[in-house]
Protein backbone atom coordinates (compact mmCIF):
# COMPACT_ATOMS: atom_id res chain seq x y z
CA UNK A 1 0.00 0.00 0.00
CA UNK A 2 3.08 2.35 -0.22
CA UNK A 3 3.20 4.68 -3.74
CA UNK A 4 6.90 4.44 -3.71
CA UNK A 5 7.87 7.48 -2.31
CA UNK A 6 7.52 9.26 1.10
CA UNK A 7 4.53 11.25 2.22
CA UNK A 8 4.85 13.48 5.40
CA UNK A 9 1.06 12.54 5.67
CA UNK A 10 -0.56 9.84 3.53
CA UNK A 11 -2.99 10.83 0.69
CA UNK A 12 -6.02 9.65 1.82
CA UNK A 13 -5.41 11.55 5.36
CA UNK A 14 -5.33 14.62 3.12
CA UNK A 15 -8.41 14.02 1.03
CA UNK A 16 -10.29 13.36 4.45
CA UNK A 17 -9.07 16.42 6.19
CA UNK A 18 -10.61 17.91 3.15
CA UNK A 19 -13.92 16.61 3.07
CA UNK A 20 -13.72 18.00 6.74
CA UNK A 21 -13.01 21.12 5.88
CA UNK A 22 -15.82 21.29 2.85
CA UNK A 23 -18.52 19.75 5.25
CA UNK A 24 -17.63 22.15 8.16
CA UNK A 25 -17.79 24.87 5.43
CA UNK A 26 -21.26 23.82 4.34
CA UNK A 27 -22.51 23.32 7.43
CA UNK A 28 -21.30 26.74 8.91
CA UNK A 29 -22.84 29.02 5.76
CA UNK A 30 -26.16 26.79 6.19
CA UNK A 31 -26.52 27.63 9.84
CA UNK A 32 -25.34 31.40 9.17
CA UNK A 33 -27.97 31.38 5.81
CA UNK A 34 -30.85 30.04 8.29
CA UNK A 35 -29.92 33.03 11.14
CA UNK A 36 -29.23 29.92 13.27
CA UNK A 37 -25.78 31.03 14.09
CA UNK A 38 -24.32 34.55 12.80
CA UNK A 39 -20.75 35.06 11.45
CA UNK A 40 -20.42 37.31 14.60
CA UNK A 41 -21.32 35.14 17.49
CA UNK A 42 -18.65 32.02 15.57
CA UNK A 43 -16.06 34.53 15.32
CA UNK A 44 -16.66 36.12 19.39
CA UNK A 45 -17.06 32.29 20.74
CA UNK A 46 -13.58 31.64 18.98
CA UNK A 47 -11.46 34.83 20.41
CA UNK A 48 -13.56 33.46 24.34
CA UNK A 49 -12.06 30.37 23.48
CA UNK A 50 -8.53 31.43 22.50
CA UNK A 51 -8.79 33.69 25.52
CA UNK A 52 -8.48 30.43 27.97
CA UNK A 53 -5.58 29.51 28.57
CA UNK A 54 -4.05 27.60 31.23
CA UNK A 55 -2.20 30.81 32.95
CA UNK A 56 -6.40 30.94 34.39
CA UNK A 57 -5.85 27.95 35.81
CA UNK A 58 -2.31 28.89 37.34
CA UNK A 59 -3.65 32.32 38.53
CA UNK A 60 -5.89 30.17 40.94
CA UNK A 61 -3.75 27.71 41.90
CA UNK A 62 -1.22 30.55 42.93
CA UNK A 63 -4.01 32.35 44.83
CA UNK A 64 -5.22 29.16 46.66
CA UNK A 65 -1.32 28.56 47.65
CA UNK A 66 -1.38 32.11 49.26
CA UNK A 67 -4.59 32.76 50.42
CA UNK A 68 -5.68 29.59 52.67
CA UNK A 69 -9.39 30.72 52.76
CA UNK A 70 -9.13 30.83 49.42
CA UNK A 71 -7.51 27.35 49.06
CA UNK A 72 -10.75 26.29 51.44
CA UNK A 73 -13.23 27.57 48.90
CA UNK A 74 -11.85 26.49 45.77
CA UNK A 75 -11.68 22.56 47.65
CA UNK A 76 -14.76 23.21 48.75
CA UNK A 77 -16.68 24.60 45.61
CA UNK A 78 -14.30 24.35 42.51
CA UNK A 79 -16.85 26.12 40.24
CA UNK A 80 -18.07 29.09 42.68
CA UNK A 81 -14.13 29.60 43.90
CA UNK A 82 -13.14 30.02 40.10
CA UNK A 83 -16.20 32.31 39.39
CA UNK A 84 -14.99 34.64 42.30
CA UNK A 85 -11.74 34.88 40.59
CA UNK A 86 -13.12 35.89 37.71
CA UNK A 87 -13.09 32.79 35.76
CA UNK A 88 -16.48 31.63 34.35
CA UNK A 89 -17.20 27.66 34.53
CA UNK A 90 -19.83 27.42 32.16
CA UNK A 91 -22.63 24.46 33.06
CA UNK A 92 -19.72 22.23 35.03
CA UNK A 93 -19.14 21.06 38.34
CA UNK A 94 -15.08 21.46 38.40
CA UNK A 95 -13.99 19.47 41.72
CA UNK A 96 -10.57 20.71 42.93
CA UNK A 97 -8.46 17.85 44.23
CA UNK A 98 -5.23 18.80 46.17
CA UNK A 99 -1.70 17.03 45.69
CA UNK A 100 -0.47 16.31 49.30
CA UNK A 101 3.03 14.27 50.30
CA UNK A 102 0.97 11.29 50.58
CA UNK A 103 -1.40 11.81 47.73
CA UNK A 104 -1.11 12.11 44.03
CA UNK A 105 -4.02 13.24 41.67
CA UNK A 106 -4.03 12.48 38.46
CA UNK A 107 -7.19 13.50 35.94
CA UNK A 108 -8.42 11.46 32.92
CA UNK A 109 -11.19 11.16 30.30
CA UNK A 110 -11.81 7.68 29.50
CA UNK A 111 -15.21 7.94 27.80
CA UNK A 112 -13.57 10.74 25.87
CA UNK A 113 -11.88 14.05 26.26
CA UNK A 114 -13.62 16.10 29.36
CA UNK A 115 -11.48 18.18 30.39
CA UNK A 116 -11.65 22.09 32.34
CA UNK A 117 -11.54 23.47 29.58
CA UNK A 118 -13.04 27.15 31.08
CA UNK A 119 -9.95 26.90 33.43
CA UNK A 120 -7.49 25.47 31.28
CA UNK A 121 -8.15 25.90 27.54
CA UNK A 122 -8.37 23.13 24.73
CA UNK A 123 -7.04 19.49 26.12
CA UNK A 124 -3.76 18.50 24.01
CA UNK A 125 -4.26 15.95 21.49
CA UNK A 126 -2.13 13.17 24.09
CA UNK A 127 -5.30 14.21 26.57
CA UNK A 128 -7.48 12.88 24.39
CA UNK A 129 -5.67 9.53 22.93
CA UNK A 130 -6.26 6.43 23.18
CA UNK A 131 -3.12 5.57 25.36
CA UNK A 132 -3.71 8.07 28.06
CA UNK A 133 -7.44 7.38 28.36
CA UNK A 134 -6.69 3.58 28.66
CA UNK A 135 -3.71 3.64 30.91
CA UNK A 136 -4.18 6.63 33.39
CA UNK A 137 -6.71 4.35 35.05
CA UNK A 138 -5.39 0.99 35.09
CA UNK A 139 -1.10 1.86 35.36
CA UNK A 140 -1.29 5.58 36.11
CA UNK A 141 2.48 5.18 37.90
CA UNK A 142 3.76 4.26 34.49
CA UNK A 143 2.17 6.68 32.80
CA UNK A 144 3.27 9.24 34.98
CA UNK A 145 6.76 7.81 34.65
CA UNK A 146 6.83 8.07 31.09
CA UNK A 147 5.98 12.24 31.58
CA UNK A 148 9.22 11.86 33.83
CA UNK A 149 7.12 12.08 37.61
CA UNK A 150 8.35 9.26 39.19
CA UNK A 151 6.15 9.05 42.32
CA UNK A 152 7.72 7.47 45.55
CA UNK A 153 6.38 4.18 46.77
CA UNK A 154 4.78 5.53 49.46
CA UNK A 155 2.53 8.11 47.84
CA UNK A 156 -0.95 7.12 46.82
CA UNK A 157 -2.16 7.80 43.43
CA UNK A 158 -6.15 8.94 43.13
CA UNK A 159 -7.05 9.07 39.32
CA UNK A 160 -10.33 10.96 38.66
CA UNK A 161 -12.21 10.58 35.50
CA UNK A 162 -14.03 13.03 34.49
CA UNK A 163 -17.70 13.13 32.93
CA UNK A 164 -19.37 15.64 30.74
CA UNK A 165 -20.93 17.71 34.06
CA UNK A 166 -18.29 16.83 36.42
CA UNK A 167 -14.46 18.83 35.49
CA UNK A 168 -11.49 17.95 37.65
CA UNK A 169 -8.19 20.39 38.51
CA UNK A 170 -4.98 19.37 40.68
CA UNK A 171 -3.99 21.66 42.71
CA UNK A 172 -0.35 20.87 42.29
CA UNK A 173 1.62 20.81 45.78
CA UNK A 174 3.55 24.49 46.29
CA UNK A 175 7.33 24.55 45.25
CA UNK A 176 9.55 24.78 47.87
CA UNK A 177 11.84 27.64 47.96
CA UNK A 178 8.84 30.11 47.28
CA UNK A 179 8.47 31.50 50.60
CA UNK A 180 7.25 34.71 50.45
CA UNK A 181 6.56 34.59 46.76
CA UNK A 182 3.65 36.76 45.13
CA UNK A 183 0.97 34.76 43.61
CA UNK A 184 1.51 36.91 40.13
CA UNK A 185 5.58 35.22 40.58
CA UNK A 186 3.93 31.62 41.70
CA UNK A 187 1.44 31.49 38.86
CA UNK A 188 4.72 31.35 36.34
CA UNK A 189 5.49 27.73 38.31
CA UNK A 190 2.33 26.33 37.50
CA UNK A 191 2.10 24.09 34.21
CA UNK A 192 -1.22 23.05 32.44
CA UNK A 193 0.41 19.78 33.15
CA UNK A 194 1.04 20.20 36.67
CA UNK A 195 -3.21 20.85 36.85
CA UNK A 196 -3.83 18.05 35.29
CA UNK A 197 -1.55 15.73 37.65
CA UNK A 198 1.07 14.11 35.14
CA UNK A 199 4.07 16.54 36.41
CA UNK A 200 4.62 18.88 39.51
CA UNK A 201 4.67 22.60 39.25
CA UNK A 202 7.87 23.79 38.27
CA UNK A 203 11.20 24.22 40.37
CA UNK A 204 11.90 27.96 41.19
CA UNK B 1 -19.96 -5.62 25.69
CA UNK B 2 -17.86 -2.29 25.86
CA UNK B 3 -18.30 0.07 23.20
CA UNK B 4 -15.63 1.35 21.20
CA UNK B 5 -15.41 4.88 23.24
CA UNK B 6 -14.78 3.39 26.33
CA UNK B 7 -11.30 2.85 26.83
CA UNK B 8 -10.41 3.02 30.39
CA UNK B 9 -7.94 0.03 31.77
CA UNK B 10 -7.96 -1.91 27.81
CA UNK B 11 -3.77 -2.38 26.98
CA UNK B 12 -2.47 0.18 25.32
CA UNK B 13 0.96 1.72 23.95
CA UNK B 14 3.29 4.35 25.67
CA UNK B 15 1.66 7.72 25.38
CA UNK B 16 2.85 9.98 22.73
CA UNK B 17 3.40 13.54 24.07
CA UNK B 18 1.34 14.87 20.53
CA UNK B 19 0.06 18.39 20.68
CA UNK B 20 -0.92 20.42 17.62
CA UNK B 21 -2.16 24.13 17.71
CA UNK B 22 -5.89 23.55 16.70
CA UNK B 23 -6.71 24.65 12.77
CA UNK B 24 -9.54 27.25 12.28
CA UNK B 25 -11.83 25.16 10.85
CA UNK B 26 -11.12 22.94 14.03
CA UNK B 27 -11.93 25.87 16.00
CA UNK B 28 -14.82 26.72 14.49
CA UNK B 29 -16.43 22.91 14.78
CA UNK B 30 -16.08 23.69 18.26
CA UNK B 31 -17.43 27.06 18.40
CA UNK B 32 -20.47 25.64 16.40
CA UNK B 33 -21.16 23.18 19.43
CA UNK B 34 -20.89 25.53 21.69
CA UNK B 35 -23.29 28.34 20.32
CA UNK B 36 -26.10 25.23 19.60
CA UNK B 37 -25.97 24.11 23.04
CA UNK B 38 -26.41 27.70 24.42
CA UNK B 39 -29.40 27.76 22.08
CA UNK B 40 -30.79 24.50 23.07
CA UNK B 41 -29.84 23.35 19.61
CA UNK B 42 -27.78 20.55 20.76
CA UNK B 43 -26.48 18.99 23.89
CA UNK B 44 -23.75 17.54 25.22
CA UNK B 45 -25.38 14.03 25.44
CA UNK B 46 -26.72 14.03 21.37
CA UNK B 47 -22.26 14.78 20.75
CA UNK B 48 -21.88 11.66 22.83
CA UNK B 49 -24.52 9.74 21.21
CA UNK B 50 -23.61 10.31 17.76
CA UNK B 51 -20.33 10.10 18.20
CA UNK B 52 -20.85 6.40 20.34
CA UNK B 53 -22.93 5.56 17.36
CA UNK B 54 -20.46 6.08 14.41
CA UNK B 55 -19.37 2.77 14.49
CA UNK B 56 -15.27 1.82 15.53
CA UNK B 57 -14.01 2.15 12.27
CA UNK B 58 -14.85 5.33 11.76
CA UNK B 59 -14.32 6.53 15.27
CA UNK B 60 -11.01 5.10 14.99
CA UNK B 61 -10.21 6.69 11.07
CA UNK B 62 -11.56 10.19 12.07
CA UNK B 63 -9.74 12.75 14.04
CA UNK B 64 -11.21 14.32 16.99
CA UNK B 65 -12.94 17.24 15.45
CA UNK B 66 -14.05 14.84 12.48
CA UNK B 67 -15.72 13.36 15.07
CA UNK B 68 -17.51 16.27 16.51
CA UNK B 69 -18.31 17.28 12.82
CA UNK B 70 -20.00 14.64 12.03
CA UNK B 71 -21.87 14.16 14.78
CA UNK B 72 -22.82 17.89 14.44
CA UNK B 73 -24.47 17.19 11.08
CA UNK B 74 -26.00 14.36 12.19
CA UNK B 75 -28.06 15.61 15.11
CA UNK B 76 -28.60 19.03 12.95
CA UNK B 77 -29.90 16.71 10.27
CA UNK B 78 -31.71 14.45 12.68
CA UNK B 79 -33.26 18.04 14.40
CA UNK B 80 -34.42 19.29 11.19
CA UNK B 81 -32.30 22.17 11.18
CA UNK B 82 -30.32 21.54 7.82
CA UNK B 83 -31.49 18.88 5.63
CA UNK B 84 -29.33 16.19 3.89
CA UNK B 85 -30.01 17.77 0.55
CA UNK B 86 -29.11 21.17 1.54
CA UNK B 87 -25.90 19.87 3.02
CA UNK B 88 -25.25 18.43 -0.18
CA UNK B 89 -26.05 20.94 -1.69
CA UNK B 90 -23.99 23.71 -0.40
CA UNK B 91 -20.95 20.82 -0.56
CA UNK B 92 -21.55 20.16 -4.10
CA UNK B 93 -21.25 24.02 -4.81
CA UNK B 94 -18.25 24.72 -2.34
CA UNK B 95 -16.40 22.12 -4.41
CA UNK B 96 -17.19 23.12 -7.99
CA UNK B 97 -15.72 26.89 -6.47
CA UNK B 98 -12.82 25.17 -5.42
CA UNK B 99 -12.28 22.86 -8.21
CA UNK B 100 -12.30 26.02 -10.30
CA UNK B 101 -9.66 28.13 -7.95
CA UNK B 102 -7.49 25.44 -8.87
Amino acid sequence: MHDGHDHPTLPERDEELNRAQITEMALRQLLHEKGVITADELRRQIETMDARTPAQGAAVVARAWTDPAFKARLLADGAAACREAGISTGPFNLVVVENTPEQHNLVVCTLCSCYPRYVLGLPPDWYKSKAYRARAVREPRAVLAEFGTVLADGVAVRVHDSTADMRYLVLPMRPNGTEGWSAPRLAELVTRDSMIGVAPARDP
Amino acid sequence: MRAYHDLGGLPAGPVERAEHDYALWEKRVDAMLVLLGDKGLMRTDELRRAIEGLGSAAYERMSYYERWLAAIVEIMIERGVVTVDELGRKMAEIEERRDEAL
